[in-house]
């Protein structure tokens, strides 16, 4: 099977690959460029662990090829955080401990990081909605959902 | 797998044409690679046509209505400044695809391509007047979305023959649709039965009808009665219950675990009802 090369930027950095076309961008991120933050919970859409942005939208790195991501930019969790300061979402979901076997907290972060940046002042239920098909087996949803409106609110005060 | 991204539609065509063993087109994906991930189908020429000039593009056509690109999503439609002010009820039933995540990809050609008979947009374009050009390699013809699902997972399409553009007829005056589903959850789930209506008003009477069941039938249903039990008064109890009356009478649904035939058919009564409130209260100037 011939591969195909593409180039792309992640969190900002040119990388160019060589993948199959069938291999999803999950794929590649993962077993070809070593950025296994963005996880595979079902491989099908539904559970939004692997999350990440593609020219700023939020999409399922699942459902997209690895080819499709030539000419594109991706945003994923690894490129949160600036060095070792965490981003305050980073930050808000330790304090608040909205995680806890973490499979499904990368994609939550970048879902939340892109709501934020869309809408800075997301009612309860706008936050719900948005993280709908981002699934979580732990923590009950509650203290991610605190998690991001208390950053929202920290966020709106620091800028 | 052959994966293709041509630039022009010519050779889009010219691909499905030629190809040979199993082709699908890739839109958003969010079908095909489910598809393939869980072994359904796995095709042997992909052709990705998000590369093609204007196929992302929402543009005012010259007679008021809209054209849509093939690679257009549902989040564009749900941000576009104006669109949704002329066509509620489409850009709702897109909304209702899926997560936030899938709406960044997901498109309404691909979901009526994929013709699933609980496809959630498609009622709403039907019930809109909405059509496909659909071109070959004899060339280009315009025709309604009614007449592209055939069965489930079936299209009229023939072999060579793909979609390259949608489009919404101009609003009007004192027009509104709306469109609602019925699914056990929330969010996240496909419909146990859709319904979408389409009103025209002249003052408080209804002038123009049209209505559409979804998840009922192996394709989605236009009740044509619809518009003799409408057009020509208001939006009264007799006519609720008539329209209700309507949508029980058109569902040829299926038993299965998310609803029985007995339940889709009651169902279907109470979204016909819902549905065509909200389009009427649209069609006298409602936003929401
Ligand atoms: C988690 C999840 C939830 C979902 N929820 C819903 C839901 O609630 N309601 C619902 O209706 N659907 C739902 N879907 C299904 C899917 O998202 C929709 O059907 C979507 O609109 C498909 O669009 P696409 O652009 O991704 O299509 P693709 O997957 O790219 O294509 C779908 C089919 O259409 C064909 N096609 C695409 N474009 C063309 C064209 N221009 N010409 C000819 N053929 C074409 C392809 O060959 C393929 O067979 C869901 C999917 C997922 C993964
Ligand atoms: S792994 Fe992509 S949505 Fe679950
Ligand atoms: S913390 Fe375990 S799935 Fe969310």
């Amino acid at each position: 099977m011939s591969k195909t090369h593409v180039t792309t930027k992640v969190n900002g950095d040119e990388v160019e690959f060589l993948c199959d076309p069938r291999e999803t961008l999950l794929d590649v991120l993962r077993d070809r460029l070593h950025l296994t933050g963005a996880k595979e919970g079902c491989g099908t859409g539904d559970c939004g662990a692997c999350s990440v942005t593609v020219d700023g939208r939020l999409v399922c790195s699942c459902l997209m090829l690895g080819v499709e991501a030539e000419g594109k930019e991706i945003g994923t969790v690894e490129g949160i955080a600036e060095g070792e300061t965490l981003h305050p979402l980073q930050q808000k979901f330790i304090e608040y401990a909205a995680l806890q076997c973490g499979i499904c907290t990368p994609g939550i972060l970048v879902a939340t990081k892109a709501l934020l940046e869309k809408n800075p002042d997301p009612t309860e239920s706008e936050v719900r909605y948005w993280l709908a098909g981002n699934l979580c087996r732990c923590t009950g949803y509650d203290k991610i959902i605190r998690a991001v409106m208390d950053t929202a609110a920290e966020m709106r005060e620091a800028s | 797998m052959k994966y293709y991204k041509p630039a022009t539609f010519e050779e889009a065509v010219a691909l499905v044409a030629g190809a040979e063993g199993v082709t699908r087109i890739l839109a958003g994906g969010t079908d095909v690679l489910v598809q393939m991930r869980s072994d359904i189908i796995t095709p042997d020429t992909l052709i990705d046509i998000k590369a093609i000039p204007g196929t992302h593009e929402i543009t005012r056509t010259k007679d008021g209505g809209w054209r849509l690109g093939v690679a257009v999503t549902g989040a564009e439609m749900s941000e576009h400044p104006e669109l949704g002010r002329d066509w509620p009820g489409v850009v709702e039933a897109m909304d209702l695809i899926g997560s936030t995540q899938v709406q960044g990809r997901a498109t309404p050609v691909g979901n009526l391509c994929n013709g699933s008979p609980a496809a959630d947009s498609v009622p709403a374009m039907i019930a809109a007047g909405a059509a496909v050009t659909v071109t070959g390699p004899e060339g280009s013809r315009e025709i309604p979305v009614e007449q592209i699902p055939v069965g489930p997972g079936k299209t009229s399409l023939a072999k060579g023959e793909i979609i390259t553009a949608l489009t919404l007829p101009p609003r009007g005056a004192q027009g509104g649709d709306a469109y609602l589903r019925f699914i056990p959850r929330t969010e996240m789930d496909i419909a146990v039965v859709g319904c979408a209506v389409n009103l025209r008003l002249n003052g408080d009477v209804i002038t123009e009808a049209r209505m559409v069941l979804g998840a009922v039938a192996p394709t989605a249903v236009v009740v044509h009665a619809a518009a003799d039990a409408l057009v020509g008064r208001t939006l009264d109890e007799d006519a609720l219950t008539a329209l209700s009356d309507l949508a029980e009478a058109s569902c040829n649904p299926i038993d299965d675990k998310r609803g029985t035939i007995k339940f889709r058919t009651h169902t279907a009564g109470v979204l016909a009802r819902r549905a065509a409130k909200i389009a009427y209260s649209r069609a006298k100037g409602a936003t929401a």
